[in-house]
């Protein structure tokens, strides 16, 4: 595999964080290569450090040591234009929590990164209505997030984080907020985004659905990366891990 | 355009500087932000607006016992020219401007006072409804800063939204206090107050309560506006309310 097959490279990856007198070690040595066009999840349950690996990943936070490759540019080298730009172009940001600005319609949220990125007016729109369109939100684009389903907030997040061609999406928990069915419909959405699009998606999740449509994935374990599985090498069990999915 | 084509021009090199927001986009986007949260914005610009309303009707009054002052004064001097003919009020005015010289000492200092409360009133009650206002806010900049904004342009949004919302609220704030100052010393006083020296004492007010109110506005906004700004935008999003 040569070096720029690889969209996200993680290196040594420690991130520390201080209560009091005690030093957490919320991510401990991660190594991780994820390649371009590629559906990974990472998996673990909730202070595993799978969020903690989300913000490094994505540049929402700086790790303690170690260092964050994305198209072989370290992150940590960046000055904070650099960085805003990366953000702006390269990565699209999924959340649990939306996290919609709540003032604004669907199709201005969505517009909001274009005019990030100097996209004139007419064209980001343009750009939006096509996004909200292709997320199956064409009828809504004048409501507000107040307005629209759980399921419904977190297409028009999607639809956002494709505004400006990135070629990551990272999802931070994106069934978190949603019931069985919801999920299922943006786990698929996305999943079509990555085949369709290309787009390389990383999804920090504990939702089990999620498995199905992974290409890798990820388990994570007090900050380390426990095993990375091929779906491959899992298909047959993902008959009893459903099981337990419907649990949650 | 597919990601991959994306992806081979987004080397090292391929990092642009991130375009500048144009200032009329900027202004677009925080006149639509005080637009759209209307009712906010109101109770927030209220919290400027009476302040510097509490702030100018002071100063006002202040202002007026001065003009009174002064105009009784004039009339003493006229009528030991024998310029003027007294009638009884003015006599009355007269002498009780030379029993109150002690008096008006004391009310000076008092009115001096007022006002420095006056300006912690406003400055607290400013500082409290605009802290409020970017606090609630956090998360909307920590998403913004994730969808690519600068730090800059986030701080530069809500100096245009401070700017918008001092500069207004102060000046309804001084038609406020000031009209009710006037009206109450028009119905007591009578028309004789209202001479020159009482329009220059208005504009010399009316340039002070914006100046003010635009400024305190402007401090309060802005410090926790940059600090949220700086933060790692994790930290942002992180913040609840």
């Amino acid at each position: 595999m040569r070096a720029n097959e690889y969209v996200v490279r993680t290196k040594d990856l420690v991130k520390e964080y201080t209560m009091g007198d005690q030093t957490l070690k919320a991510l401990n040595g991660v190594n991780l290569d994820v390649f371009k066009g590629e559906y990974i999840s990472i998996m673990g349950p909730s202070g595993s450090g799978k969020s903690t690996l989300f913000n490094a990943i994505g540049g929402l936070d700086k790790p303690s040591s170690g260092s964050v490759f994305i198209n072989d540019v370290d992150m940590a080298q960046l000055d904070a234009q650099e960085l805003a730009y990366l953000r702006c172009h390269t990565i699209g940001y999924i959340f649990q929590t939306f996290n919609l600005i709540p003032v604004m319609t669907a199709l201005e949220n969505v517009t909001l990164p274009t005019v990030f990125a100097g996209m004139s007016t007419d064209d980001g729109i343009e750009r939006g209505i096509e996004l909200l369109n292709l997320v199956g939100l064409g009828e809504r684009l004048h409501h507000k997030p107040s307005e629209l389903s759980g399921g419904q907030q977190q297409r028009v997040a999607i639809a956002r984080s494709l505004a400006n061609n990135p070629s990551i999406i990272l999802a931070d928990e994106p069934t978190g907020n949603l019931d069985l069915n919801t999920g299922k419909e943006i786990i698929e959405l996305l999943k079509r985004l990555n085949r369709e699009q290309g787009v390389t998606i990383i999804s920090a999740t504990h939702d089990l659905k999620m498995l199905d449509v992974s290409d890798r994935i990820v388990w994570i374990r007090d900050g380390r990366i426990a095993k990375i599985e091929d779906r491959k090498d899992i298909d047959i069990r993902i008959g009893e891990m459903e099981g337990q999915g419907e649990l949650h | 355009m597919s990601a991959e084509s994306n992806t081979a021009e987004k080397g090292r090199a391929g990092l642009r500087r991130q375009i500048k927001l144009p200032m009329s986009k900027a202004i677009e986007i925080a006149f639509k932000s005080i637009k759209i949260r209307f009712w906010r914005s109101v109770i927030t610009a209220a919290g400027i607006f009476l302040g510097i309303a509490f702030f100018t009707s002071v100063r006002m009054s202040g202002e007026f016992s001065m003009i009174q002052r002064k105009v009784i004064e004039a009339k003493r001097d006229a009528i030991a020219a024998g310029t003027l003919k007294p009638t009884p009020n003015d006599i009355r005015q007269v002498n009780s401007l030379a029993t109150d010289q002690a008096d008006a000492k004391a009310a000076e200092m008092r009115l001096k006072w007022l006002s420095i409360m006056a300006l912690i009133v406003c400055t607290v009650g400013i500082a409290n409804s605009m802290l409020m206002s970017v606090t609630e806010r956090y998360k909307e900049i920590g998403t913004m800063k994730c969808l690519g904004a600068l730090d800059g342009l986030v701080v530069k949004l809500f100096f245009i939204e401070a700017s918008f919302l001092g500069f207004f609220s102060s000046v309804i704030g001084f038609v406020l206090g000031w009209l009710v100052i006037s009206l109450i010393r028009l119905a007591t006083d009578g028309v004789e107050v209202f001479g020159l020296a009482f329009w220059i004492a208005s504009v010399k007010l009316l340039g002070l309560s914006v100046l003010v109110g635009t400024v305190l506005t402007f401090i309060a906004t802005i410090l926790p506006a940059m600090r949220a700004a700086q933060m790692p935008p994790a930290a942002a999003l992180r913040v609840e309310i």
